[in-house]
This record gives structure tokens, C-alpha cells and sequence, in this order.
């Protein structure tokens, strides 16, 4: 198998690698090949802080207050809204 | 959905019984992430907004049926996410459903940049245009693709969990979220290597 056929065959265990939850087998294999493998290193290395970032940009949802406001009105709950909004 | 051990703590009792202050309680705790996800899944605010509102007052009438056979949280999401699902159906008939695998893609090559644009300053990686290009890299995901990853990667349920709310295999999850991490990683190198003046420094 070519080196390329390797790096593509190897690409879609790269998601479950850097979650951590692939066999010891394949992780193994996986550490070899990136150890003489500059270009899929980096993308481990980019994959990685892809989800880096959405985890980052996505730590405190929020609503819009009218948005809220239009939910609690719609659901007949707007008695409950004050009260919970100074808590 | 806020942290699914906080949400486990509300009385499934009073819930079903259609206590109002308990359920404006489960408002409070879980509309942020409700509205998030429809957001993220929509990209359209009005639509989202039709997704919330829809989400609760079906979770408001279906709760006294809710047999906690899987956790409160998973049960919204799966709510929440057939009203979304349901959504980009009326807008687009035509999309291909939730169920239609994308696992048959051997020897499918989807294109590899190999641009290392790791080194690139926390505040490029993260400045405004770059958030709304996160959020416009997932809004080109096909519906099936999207969806795991936003339940997986921002909402941070775990495999089984998605697998539950999806009601598909653990195995389609794993396989989905890879395919949807690839495609983004490949969206974000295009744009990052715009920040890094064009400097592309291998392709294949």
C-alpha cells in the first residue's frame, strides 16, 4: 500500500483517535504512521482544534430576552418569568 | 440539557402532573440549549424560535406519557430535534432523511488541505468573522451530518446518548461526527489559510 492509500485509509479513524476510543491495535498503528507522517500530523493536529474551537465558542448558550419572553408568553408561563429572573 | 445530571434532578412526578412551576423550572434550565441547537441546526432565528416555542408545547403535553426510560434530557432533545428535522423538511422537501445512511462511501475521497494553521494567534482563531464562519461551516453540512455534531460537539452528548436522540446506531454516530469533523476541518483550513496569507504549504 502506497503512503497516501495509508494516510486515506487511516483518515476515518481519526476522529475516534483523537476521542481516545479506538483499540490499542489501531491507536498503535495509528502512532506509527503519524510519527513518520508530517501531513496527517497536522491533520490530527487541525482536527483536533476544530473541535477545540466549536467547544470553545459554544460554552454558555444563550437566548435573547424577547425570544425567552415570547417562549414563556406562548406557554402561558409568564407568572413564573419574574420571579425567575432575579434568581 | 443543562448539565443532564442537573436536569435528572426535577421531579418527573410534579412534571407529569402538569405542575406549571415545576416545567417553567425545566424552561429555564434547558430553553438556552434548546434554542442553541435549532439556532445552529436552522441558521435562521424566526425558524429556531418556531422550533423552541414548538418543542415545549409538545413536551408540555407529552409529559404525562414520558416513561423515563431514557433520561428527561434526551427525551427534549429528541423532541427538540424532530421539530428542527421537521422544519428544514417543510422548507426543502427534497433533503434526504435522518435515516438514509451515509456509511456506503467506500472509496469516496473527499479533498485534504494540508495546511497547518494551528500555530495561528488565539484572537484570529477566535475574532468575530471567525465565529460566523464556524457557524456557517456547520450550515453547509447536509441535515444528517449537522445534526450529530451539534448534539455530539456542542451540546457534548456522549455517543450512546446521541445514538438514543437520533434513534440510529452507536456506530452511525461515530461514523457521522467523523465524516462532519473532517468536512469542518477542511471548511475552517480553507479559511485559515486565507489568515495565513495564503501560505498553503502542501496539498494533496
Amino acid at each position: 500500500m502506497s503512503h497516501d492509500e495509508n494516510c486515506r485509509r487511516l483518515l476515518d479513524s481519526l476522529s475516534g483517535y483523537v476521542d481516545g476510543e479506538l483499540s490499542d491495535e489501531l491507536c498503535v498503528e495509528i502512532d506509527r504512521h503519524l510519527s513518520t507522517c508530517e501531513n496527517c500530523c497536522i491533520v490530527v493536529d487541525t482536527l483536533k482544534k476544530t473541535i477545540y474551537l466549536y467547544h470553545v465558542t459554544s460554552a454558555s448558550p444563550e437566548i435573547p430576552s424577547e425570544v425567552r419572553e415570547r417562549l414563556y408568553q406562548c406557554l402561558d408561563l409568564k407568572n413564573f418569568m419574574s420571579k425567575q429572573q432575579k434568581t | 440539557m443543562s448539565s443532564a445530571k442537573d436536569i435528572e434532578a426535577f421531579s418527573l412526578d410534579a412534571l407529569r402532573a402538569g405542575d406549571r412551576a415545576e416545567f417553567s423550572r425545566l424552561v429555564e434550565a434547558t430553553s438556552a440549549k434548546t434554542y442553541r441547537l435549532a439556532v445552529k441546526m436552522l441558521n435562521d432565528p424566526q425558524d429556531a424560535e418556531d422550533v423552541l416555542q414548538e418543542t415545549y408545547l409538545k413536551a408540555y403535553r407529552h409529559l404525562k406519557d414520558f416513561d423515563g426510560r431514557s433520561s428527561l434530557s434526551t427525551w427534549l432533545y429528541r423532541i427538540a430535534t424532530n421539530e428542527a428535522l421537521m422544519q428544514l423538511r417543510k422548507r426543502r422537501p427534497d433533503i434526504i432523511s435522518i435515516d438514509e445512511p451515509v456509511e456506503t462511501t467506500e472509496g469516496e475521497k473527499e479533498p485534504v488541505q494540508i495546511i497547518d494553521w494551528c500555530c495561528l494567534p488565539e484572537d484570529v482563531l477566535l475574532s468575530g468573522e471567525t465565529r460566523a464562519r464556524l457557524d456557517g461551516a456547520i450550515s453547509h453540512l447536509p441535515h444528517n451530518l449537522r445534526i450529530v455534531f451539534l448534539l455530539r460537539d456542542i451540546e457534548d452528548l456522549s455517543t450512546h446518548e446521541t445514538a438514543e436522540v437520533l434513534n440510529i446506531s452507536e456506530v452511525a454516530v461515530k461514523t457521522r461526527l467523523s465524516r462532519a469533523r473532517l468536512r469542518l476541518r477542511e471548511e475552517l483550513s480553507g479559511y485559515y489559510s486565507e489568515r495565513l496569507g495564503g501560505k498553503i504549504y502542501e496539498s494533496r
